[in-house]
């Protein structure tokens, strides 16, 4: 099964499929952002403020489940053995520090009108500048090791010990009183969102989901030909 | 209708300024990666040519390696 992701076979896909994305996103994105800072309400108690949450969220769901895809393909990488699942994992990456910092940041200038105060240590805050501590620590981690087996074992380690903040970060809006607002959208329950807000978000965790899927491809083209090179030096 | 889209009751300035940080770090991240896309593509391809003929047949034989060299232009 494996076999279906070798390389040399997705490449082909993976180098011409980038234009497309690019193009997907945009179109997603410009009807987003009508949505977002046109088309949506004004929440009755935050007031414009609100447009915020269309940035802020899909950037931190996303942050979260590229982290969480990190985890899940340093640890398969590192029982089968199939070094392709590593390369996965490090092109995802850069896209998911980003989501991180840009939640962490929106939530601060979120912070400032609600909660009159740009950072409070709280819960759900603090667990997420711990994600972004750990995906700082896996980035750094593939720059200065230059044995390959040295790098996948540190990397799935900090994945490993990272995850565990993950769930932390999800549920400690229910499990402490925190300054942060509970979750309004469920999966399995009814989600205390409003439909003229929900949609927006929705279109915007597209257009973010299709850029880190456009920075993704980049990325594992780039490391590909990468190896390629190192390649033509043995030749 | 311009001036309530940019002032937003005076939550303008931080409507604003959290999608005007998204996007700029959306763009950074793009051009960075594009540029490290670029150079080693330019390094391949100034390495492919630097082979001789014998081992750029061998090198040619390889499927990504020709995707590498038909798809230089774009990404």
């Amino acid at each position: 099964m494996f076999k279906l992701f070798e390389p040399n076979k997705i490449f082909s896909i993976t180098s011409k499929a980038p234009k497309y994305v690019l193009f997907l996103f945009v179109i997603v994105l410009s009807v987003g952002l009508t949505e977002a800072l046109i088309l949506s309400p004004e929440d009755y108690k935050q007031g414009h403020s609100v447009r915020i949450m269309y940035v802020h969220v899909p950037a931190a769901w996303i942050a979260l489940g590229i982290f969480s895809a990190v985890t899940l393909l340093s640890i398969l990488g590192y029982i089968t053995k199939f070094k392709n699942f590593f390369l996965i994992a490090k092109s995802l990456a850069p896209s998911g520090f980003v989501f991180n910092i840009v939640a962490l940041v929106t939530g601060s200038i979120w912070g400032k009108p609600t909660w009159g105060t740009w950072w409070a240590w709280d819960a759900r805050i603090t667990s997420m500048l711990i994600l972004a501590l750990f995906y700082g620590m896996y980035l750094i981690s593939w720059r200065i090791y230059e044995d390959k087996e040295k790098v996948f074992q540190v990397s799935t380690i900090i994945t490993i010990l990272g995850i565990i903040n993950v769930p932390i970060t999800k549920y400690s809006v229910d499990w402490w009183n925190t300054l942060h607002q509970p979750a309004s959208i469920n999966i399995f329950t009814k989600s205390s969102i409003h439909s003229s807000m929900l949609f927006p978000l929705l279109i915007m965790t597209a257009a973010f989901a299709l850029f880190s899927l456009l920075i993704f491809l980049m990325k594992y083209n780039t490391e590909l030909i990468k190896i390629k090179n190192k390649g033509l030096d043995r030749l | 209708m311009i001036n309530e889209i940019l002032i937003m009751n005076g939550y303008g300035l931080y409507v604003w300024s959290s999608f005007l940080f998204t996007f700029l770090s959306f763009l950074s991240l793009y051009l960075i990666i594009k540029t490290q896309y670029i150079k080693e593509k330019n390094k391949f391809i100034a390495k492919f040519g630097n082979l001789n003929s014998e081992r750029a047949a061998s090198a040619r034989l390889q499927n990504i390696n020709k995707e590498i060299l038909s798809n230089s232009t774009n990404i």
